[in-house]
């Protein structure tokens, strides 16, 4: 019997048929160009292949591995219901295994579909376009502060919020590693952003003042002045928000933000252990050409009528090469598609529903663990649907994570492994997907714990 | 043949320059808007910024390029052809009327050293 | 023409009924003040079955791998195997979350491990990150791996970096980004890098150089050995560009080459679907060299157990939020179990083969710059078409799209004047290949005979020939409907 190859469809009279054609005996001899040298000449040490069926059953052994239980987790990635119809269109073919939309004119469906999405972005952060996506809300933060660079050229520092999710300010960091660009800190007092602090530290350098709200301990910022106090330095404003929350907080446009970013993932698409996620960002109509990344337009076909095309290619790095401002050829394109279905589905009143349930829940659950003495809340400011508290020390922190978690529950996030300036906050997160039946357990075991 | 005005100066970087004092107006050449194809965009400088003879002070797209625009002369930027941010095609129909810009020049001796249009035709054949 | 999500709203309609609320309700407009919402946001408001037929209407107005033949050179658009979907579906998977007790992800930890340990025996590397999402994003940070390693040897005056100007055009632009100095460097008449040209910059300058194995014309750099031994001779690193990695697995190893630092996409050698233009992934791998700067966290096994490192002082640091596409990784890792050594071998091997047949059966017809046995891809010239009969790569094309085939990456490489460029991967059948080339020699036909034919095309599609330059004059990239 020969062999079996998976997804490869030959037979041995192909082969053979094939090889006469090219004119050659053998398929060594199309790899005779391979110098010796370098031809490896020992099998690869890796297992021999399986079954489908067989790789199937080992993946799900490995999934098995990992433990779920009750979640509270959030910093960034959020536990929330996810509409059937949602995951239908997450695995359509047609969306699943296209390439890039190169040519419109096959590829209207996806054209469309990323118009939308941009549509979409506008409408929730107030701002005038949007791109097709970028990597997640991270890199989202730092291809902002490279705009921001690319419009203020003799400028060289980016002031980044202390309530900037620690996880963006490192990425940031990571960008601007053995640059001449500086990163500064505007430090938080109580976990808030204070304009005083911000006008300290901008000046003629600063090319961007990046914000987040709500902020790395759930805290809604209130950021009015920020902006003009920003642009008083011709300095750009970024704003960072979880899109969930823009159906019942203000938006980054009304902020008076040039460009807000953040992540919808959120928005239809499960926690996967951090990605793929979608990183989003919107501008002002002035900025449009200096986004990073695919822009799909509207424009008309030889006939007039209405169409898609990916546009404004003449800043990418295709063409511009070594002059490019960013190398990004690629956008999340199935990941903003499956938020695109879920906005589509929810519409309006579903996030503000979803929304409103998460802030219901969330302070709920607040109120009652106020109520246990050993509880302190780290701050009285708003929030949304995630609450930082105070364990007084780091050791304290971890292991009342750890008690919870021995109790079948995810009660949160220990700051202080994100940002050691944060040692001993929990940050806990309470989406529209938990049950009042889960929130008094989470309670009544946190008393357990801590008494 | 691209057409070529007797009355300018040229660089090898195809943009042509008239002086009239120590004011220098400042576009692309009739060769260049036909090797870039369609122009869909025009990035303006900021007026009062200043440049080296040389420096990258605009930038042209087409659908399929995008090319940078060196400053011909050095100098401080007076004035910007802002009627290109909505008509950019104005370049490939008037690419001599068209101007991108106007510089007031601080060295009017650099004028004398771009290519006349002789010297620029010759230097299009020898590229070509 | 499908109409826009927002074009068949209905006020007041709605799509979807979370569960009822089971807690006091708190109103936001109290409790957030200055910082509430003045209004909703204007999105669709519709029923659940038009937003499934909606989504559902434009995915068939999109062509796709599962549609039909797409050999789009450097793309590698191979089959998508369907367990891949099926084990990333899994919830053990999707439902962790990635600031969970490590010791409650172990599977996912172990996945990462056991992913980064295959990749980096596949390329002959010797450890790597998942975290980079995409191609470019890898390249991204082996500059960035690049630079760490010269600050921490002192060299900070290495800054120039060698980049063939037949490269991707993420190559030099990722170099730039990280701040180094391009210098691009042309082909010789083999189409390859000689080592003869690259002797003026080996000096205390150099930062190194980027290269592909197989180049983009599809073509075996044969002094590559030659090529690293000078390089690092110099002081310099190596750089590979892993678009091509699905000519030689099993063959030939970037690694054993001298490769320093390798990005890889999984969404294409390694069968991840490319999701009409991601989430993909760019894994990168690296020499031991360079080992000490890969990015926080690591993934270490100690004991049996996985966990993440994160005190790794010299590393670069983050360069994307969490763990990279994890999703996606679940799927290579699929991938990699089913084809085991020998299907990786035997996909290089026929994937070369389909690329060699094809071009050999078209070679007569269109013109083939560099004549010789290729890889995975090869590269022809519609120039002297265009000459005879005013039909371009683009028209080539456009007649492609009509007869429902993907068309060939169109005007790349930039080194080859209308350019097609033909990957037609080893998933194919050669009743694919044979329709494909019959195709391509009805449309080569067409051109001498009856070129309108080609430059009007495409017909029959659901929207003709788009205007982009109108699109990039005047951009529209929102609907204008919703103000």
């Amino acid at each position: 019997m020969d062999p079996y190859y998976a997804y490869i469809p030959h037979t041995e009279e192909d082969v053979k048929s094939m090889l006469q054609a090219v004119g050659v005996d053998s398929v060594e001899e199309l790899f005779s160009d391979i110098p010796e040298s370098v031809f490896l000449r020992k099998p690869l040490d890796v297992p021999e292949g399986v079954s489908e069926h067989e790789a199937a059953e080992f993946m799900k052994r490995l999934a098995e591995k990992n433990i779920r239980r009750t979640s509270f987790l959030g910093c960034g990635i959020y536990d929330h219901i996810v509409p059937a119809a949602v995951q239908q269109v997450a695995s359509t073919p047609g969306f699943v295994t296209a390439y890039t939309p190169y040519q419109a004119e096959m590829s209207q469906g996806l054209l469309q579909a990323i118009f939308e999405f941009q549509t979409m972005i506008c409408q929730l952060t107030g701002l005038d376009v949007s791109n097709a996506s970028l990597y997640d809300g991270h890199t989202a933060a730092a291809e902002a502060a490279a705009i921001a660079l690319q419009v203020r050229r003799k400028a060289h520092t980016i002031l980044v919020s202390e309530g900037v999710h620690p996880f963006t300010r490192s990425v940031l960091a990571s960008y601007y590693r053995d640059s001449d660009i500086t990163i500064r800190t505007i430090p938080v007092e109580g976990g808030i952003t204070r304009i005083q602090r911000l006008r300290e530290l901008i000046d003629e350098d600063t090319a961007a003042v990046i914000l987040q709200t709500p902020n790395l301990f759930g805290i809604l910022e209130d950021f009015t002045g920020f902006a003009e106090a920003v642009h008083e330095h011709k300095a750009l404003c970024v704003i960072s928000s979880n899109p969930m929350t823009l159906g019942l907080c203000r938006n980054q446009g009304s902020w008076g933000a040039d460009i807000a970013v953040g992540d919808t993932q959120p928005f239809g698409l499960p926690a996967s252990f951090g990605g793929p996620t979608v990183g989003y960002m919107a501008a002002s109509q002035k900025l449009l050409r200096k986004m990073p990344g695919r822009i799909a337009g509207e424009t008309v076909d030889a006939e007039g009528k209405r169409a898609f095309v990916l546009t404004l290619q003449a800043r990418e790095q295709h063409i511009k090469r070594e002059r490019a401002t960013s190398n990004i050829c690629s956008n999340q394109a199935l990941a903003a598609i499956i938020s695109t279905a879920y906005l589509a589905v929810t519409g309006p009143g579903g996030l503000q529903e979803a929304g409103s349930q998460c802030v219901s829940k969330a302070h709920y659950l607040y109120d009652k663990l106020k109520e246990i003495p050993a509880v302190r809340p780290f701050s009285d400011a708003p929030f949304f649907h995630e609450f930082t508290l105070d364990m007084g020390s780091g050791s304290q922190a971890k292991s009342f994570l750890r008690e919870m978690s021995s109790r079948g529950i995810f009660a949160g996030v220990h700051l202080g492994d994100l940002d050691a300036s944060c040692e001993g906050l929990v940050a806990v997160a309470v989406t529209e997907k938990r049950t009042r039946q889960q929130l008094d357990d989470y309670a009544a075991r946190a008393q357990e714990v801590l008494s | 043949m691209s057409e070529i005005k007797d009355d300018l100066r040229y660089t090898e970087n195809h943009e042509w320059v008239v002086l009239e004092g120590t004011t220098a107006k400042v576009g692309i050449s009739d060769y260049a808007q036909d090797s870039l194809g369609e122009i869909v965009y025009v990035e303006l400088p900021e007026v009062d910024d200043e440049f080296e003879q040389g420096e990258e002070v605009a930038s042209i797209e087409s659908v399929k390029a995008a090319a940078p625009i060196y400053a011909a002369m050095s100098g401080r930027v007076k004035e910007v052809n802002e009627s290109l941010e909505d008509s950019p095609e104005a370049v490939n129909e008037s690419p001599y009327g068209a101007y991108i810009y106007v510089m007031e020049v601080s060295d009017p001796d650099e004028y004398e050293k771009l290519m006349d249009s002789d010297a620029y035709e010759a230097f299009l054949k020898a590229n070509e | 023409m499908n109409q826009l999500i927002f074009e068949i709203s209905r006020s007041g309609r709605k799509g979807y009924r979370f569960p009822k609320q089971d807690v006091p309700q708190r109103e936001a407009q109290q409790l957030f003040g200055v910082i509430a919402a003045k209004q909703a946001p204007n999105l669709p408001e519709t029923a659940e079955v038009d937003v499934i037929r909606h989504f559902e209407n434009l995915a068939r107005d999109n062509f796709a791998v599962d549609a039909g033949f797409y050999p789009l050179g450097s793309c590698t658009m191979k089959y998508n195997p369907k367990v891949n979907e099926l084990t990333s579906r899994e919830a053990g998977f999707t439902e962790v979350h990635p600031l969970q007790p490590e010791e409650t992800a172990q599977g996912s930890l172990e996945l990462i491990h056991t992913l980064t340990g295959y990749l980096s025996e596949i390329t002959g590397m010797s450890w790597g990150t998942m975290q980079s999402m995409a191609g470019a994003h890898g390249e991204f940070t082996g500059m960035k791996l690049f630079r760490a390693y010269f600050s921490a040897a002192g060299e900070h005056q290495r800054t120039r970096l060698i980049v063939p100007s037949s490269s991707h055009g993420t190559n030099p632009a990722s170099a730039h980004l990280s701040g180094f100095e391009v210098i691009e460097l042309p082909a010789d008449e083999r189409g390859l890098v000689s080592p003869e040209s690259l002797k003026p910059y080996m000096n205390d300058q150099l930062a190194g150089i980027m290269l592909t194995n197989p180049n983009t014309l599809g073509l075996y750099e044969t002094d590559i050995l030659e090529i690293s031994e000078m390089v690092h001779e110099a002081g310099g690193l190596l750089y590979y560009d892993g678009a091509n990695l699905n000519a030689v697995m099993g063959k030939s190893r970037p690694g054993d080459m001298g490769f320093d630092v390798i990005h890889l996409n999984l969404h294409k050698t390694f069968s991840t679907p490319h999701g009409g233009g991601g989430p993909g992934a760019g894994p990168v791998l690296v020499s031991d060299r360079l080992v000490p700067f890969l990015p926080v966290p690591d993934v270490v096994k100690t004991d049996g157990d996985y966990r993440f490192d994160w005190d790794r002082p010299q590393s670069i640091g983050k360069i994307s939020g969490f763990y990279g596409n994890f999703g996606v990784l679940v799927r290579a890792l699929t991938y990699i179990l089913v084809m085991g050594k020998d299907g990786l071998t035997r996909a290089s091997e026929m994937a070369v083969l389909n690329a060699n047949y094809v071009m050999e059966s078209l070679k007569d017809l269109y013109y083939l710059p560099y004549d010789q046995v290729c890889k995975h891809e090869f590269v022809f010239s519609a120039e002297k078409m265009k000459k005879d009969t005013g039909v371009s790569a683009l028209d080539v094309a456009k007649g492609l799209v009509e007869r429902s085939i993907h068309p060939p990456t169109v005007y790349f490489p930039l080194i080859v004047p209308e350019a097609l460029m033909i990957e037609p991967t080893e998933t194919e059948t050669k009743e694919t290949l044979d329709r494909f080339i019959a195709v391509m020699t009805e449309i080569h036909r067409l051109a001498y005979e009856d070129a309108s034919q080609l430059t009007e095309a495409p017909r029959g599609t659901s929207v003709r020939r788009v205007d982009d330059v109108r699109a990039a004059r005047h951009p529209v990239v929102r609907w204008e409907g919703a103000e």
